[in-house]
């Protein structure tokens, strides 16, 4: 499947324009983009029910010249939904799906029927009406519906809108599957996480256009999510799958400034970083070990880290320039092993906010302290007063 | 097992489905005999059976002078009118339903019958106002298919005719139209006013074997072509989109399928009058009958639209003189649907 150069217009509207992508047998391809991008209106362009200007090929054939019974044997559709008028059984919306392998009067093949309902586990129910079965089955079948029509190319628009977790990732494994059977997949996918697990490669439709395509660790950076969705996003690794994990955030809407270097490791920064960067405050981390949750997180805020080798001491020369550019000092809430790791890099004489008993100075705040309490004292910290207990990173006498 | 079972589940519903078919067409000539023996002089279904058979080549059976008359001349014509108009309206009735996906579209729902109206009581009010002095039949007719096609080009812009727009320019072209035709009421003298109030309320009395010439064959095509297209009209159920990406060639043959009603619908008309009810109702209860399939449930209903109409009137006939058919099938018909909304599933179409 190829497409050069497309744009669809609604009215006088363009929805987008100068749109290319392909998709190669054996491939799922995502199509990622914000809600009113065009992910909908490009694949009922691919797959005819739409007029648009370009070229759309489908095993080397224009789309808009081919009779709707010939499209159809190339491209089957699973719509985001479908409007069940009418008492139709599941297996009879399933049948309709070998519509255009069909001759008139004659009778459709019971078989890939069968095997169609068998695969999208539907067969339990198939002799029930489909406007009685749940919104998760009925996609279900129409899922079992476009595998009846059997094409070498398969358009998934949402296959995962309004499906619980389990059904969500089976859906995807079946799109996954029938790509590994030589078949060509484009799906629609809004959620970005799952799109990056099972897409080969994805491709972003925004502001009327394409604004990004490579594979998903390639296409999903903060950067090109913020492009498309105009939000915030935090990109990270999946601990599980190891796919690109995308997460959403409110904007930044602080409006506080300065710079806040946190000292954390394990995690301990974990919770307080989103909220400071959040604040608006321009945020550092380190130095942690590389691969540590904490320079993960930092990472994925696009917060400048300091890391070090695993099981490595940090010396003075990690820290150097960007703790003293600081204008204040968050020492996270760390074990008491990381606290004493970190106690040489740790500067005096700047306006600090400690968190917990492990570090040498005094606790300015309690280990689990709301993120909201630890901002005000960063603030304070930084506006340069005292007052509110941060204090000047002098250790607290021994006993 | 499970899977033989699985397997003769379609097929037992096909044989249900031809069950229901050769039933109902049972039914349809039944219904016409005992019709046709029902009247001022009763004659035995034996003798209605022999001079219909009659009628063909090589078939002569004896039958009484008088009776095989009032067959011919009187009884005969209605019955087959009625027959004919009845399989008509439900099967293009049906076939708006089903293009609509709403239970409330009728065979007028394209403003079909509001332009036969015009025309008709156009002949009948004021004949020198209809064009190329066109009489009645000939009137009804045309003004049913201007009104169709109007309705069918001010839905349409570049090719694609929405539904939802043909069916409010439908609703709002038959005001239209109605208000002409009170305007031609409100002008009209007592007699014509008469002969139009029957014409609209639908009347099968006077019926003639040159309106069932003309009328047959005509609906005869048309159903046939309706059930050529009607596992394209099952796929179109599931929305345009869908249709669209299941291979039917969706613009195409919404346009055939409301040609052919149109044709339908007002062919009925022409000869009939407006008779209502029997387009909404009757489609309604064979859907609930033999299933939503159009390869099932349009040849069913045609049927027993047919049957329907031929007892309807009938009884119009019985119960007074000169009662319009019409009012029949609305006394009927009506409750029989506020039955099905209140009892069955109709509701949740």
């Amino acid at each position: 499947m190829e497409i050069r150069n497309v744009s669809v217009r609604r009215g006088s509207e363009t929805v987008f324009s100068n749109v290319s992508l392909s998709a190669e047998r054996g491939e799922l391809l995502g199509i990622v983009g914000p809600n009113g991008a065009g992910k909908t209106t490009l694949l009922r362009a691919i797959n005819g029910t739409l007029d648009y200007e370009g070229r759309i090929t489908v095993g080397g054939d224009e789309i808009a010249g081919m009779s709707a019974r010939e499209r159809s044997r190339r491209v089957a559709t699973v719509p985001q939904e479908t409007a069940l008028s009418f008492d139709f059984t599941v297996r009879e919306v399933v049948a309709m799906g070998r519509h255009p392998h069909t001759a008139r009067f004659e009778r459709h093949d019971a078989d890939p029927v069968a095997a169609a309902l068998e695969r999208t586990d539907t067969a339990r129910f198939a002799d029930r009406p489909a406007s009685a079965v749940s919104g998760g089955e009925r996609k279900r079948v129409l899922v079992a519906r476009a595998l009846a029509q059997d094409a070498p190319l398969t358009l998934f628009d949402e296959p995962t809108g309004g499906l619980d977790v389990n059904h969500a990732v089976r859906a995807l494994e079946l799109a996954a599957e029938l790509a590994a059977e030589g078949r060509a997949v484009v799906a629609a996918i809004h959620d970005l996480s799952l799109a990056a697990r099972y897409c080969d490669r994805l491709v972003v439709l925004a502001d009327g256009g394409v604004c990004a395509s490579g594979t998903p660790p390639e296409v999903l950076t903060p950067e090109t999510v913020r492009r498309a969705f105009d939000a915030n996003a935090a990109v990270s690794r999946d601990p599980v799958t190891d796919s690109p994990l995308v997460t959403a955030l409110p904007e930044a809407s602080g409006e506080r400034a300065g710079r806040v270097h946190v000292f954390g490791g394990g995690g301990a920064a974990v919770r307080f970083l989103y909220p400071l960067v959040s604040a608006g405050f321009d945020v550092s981390v380190g130095p942690v070990p590389e691969g540590d949750r904490d320079a993960e997180a930092a990472d994925a805020l696009g917060c400048e880290t300091l890391t070090v080798p695993p099981f490595a001491s940090p010396g003075p020369d990690d820290t150097t320039g960007t703790v003293d550019a600081a204008d204040a000092v968050l020492l996270a809430p760390v074990e008491p092993a990381v606290a004493d790791t970190l106690a040489g890099v740790v500067p005096r004489g700047k306006p600090t906010v400690a968190l917990g008993e492990a570090w040498p100075m005094t606790a300015d705040l309690p280990r689990n302290a709301a993120p909201e309490s630890v901002i005000r004292a960063v603030a304070t910290a930084v506006n340069g007063t005292d007052a509110d207990g941060g204090n000047r990173g002098v250790p607290r006498p021994q006993d | 097992m499970a899977t033989d079972e699985a397997r003769a589940t379609p097929r037992a519903r096909r044989l249900r489905a031809r069950a229901w078919c050769v039933g109902l067409f049972v039914l349809l000539l039944a219904t016409v005999v005992g019709a046709a023996t029902v009247g001022p002089v009763r004659i035995e279904p034996a003798t209605v059976a022999a001079v219909a058979l009659n009628a063909l080549p090589w078939v002569d059976f004896q039958t009484p002078d008088v009776a095989r008359t009032i067959l011919r001349v009187v009884r005969f014509p209605r019955v087959v009118l009625a027959a004919v108009v009845g399989v008509a309206l439900a099967g293009a009735g049906t076939v708006m339903q089903g293009l609509f996906r709403n239970p409330m579209a009728d065979p007028s729902i394209i403003g079909v019958s509001s332009g036969a109206a015009l025309g008709a009581v156009g002949v009948i009010v004021a004949p020198f106002a209809v064009p190329f002095g066109m009489g009645l039949h000939l009137a009804a007719f045309a003004g049913a298919l201007a009104a169709g096609f109007g309705v069918y080009l001010i839905a349409t812009e570049n090719g694609h005719t929405p539904v939802a727009t043909l069916l409010l320019a439908g609703v709002a072209v038959q005001t239209l139209l109605g208000a002409a035709v009170s305007f031609l009421l409100v002008r009209a003298d007592d007699h014509s006013l008469r002969e139009a109030t029957y014409w609209l309320m639908g009347d099968l009395a006077g019926a003639t074997w040159g309106e069932i010439s003309a009328a047959l064959p005509a609906v005869v095509v048309c159903v046939l072509v309706l059930v050529y297209f009607a596992r394209d009209l099952n796929v179109l159920l599931l929305g345009e989109a869908d249709a669209g990406a299941l291979g039917v060639p969706v613009e195409r043959t919404k346009r055939v399928l409301l040609a052919v009603s149109a044709v339908l619908t007002g062919a009925a008309v022409a000869v009939a009058g407006v008779v209502g009810f029997v387009g909404l109702v009757v489609p309604h209860a064979m859907r609930l009958l033999v299933g939503p399939d159009h390869r099932v449930l349009l040849p069913a209903s045609a049927l027993a639209g047919g049957s329907f109409l031929v007892a309807a009137d009938t009884l119009a006939r019985t119960l007074a003189e000169g009662l319009p058919v019409g009012i029949v099938t609305a006394f009927v018909g009506v409750p029989f649907f506020l039955y099905l909304l209140v009892n069955r599933e109709v509701r949740s179409l």
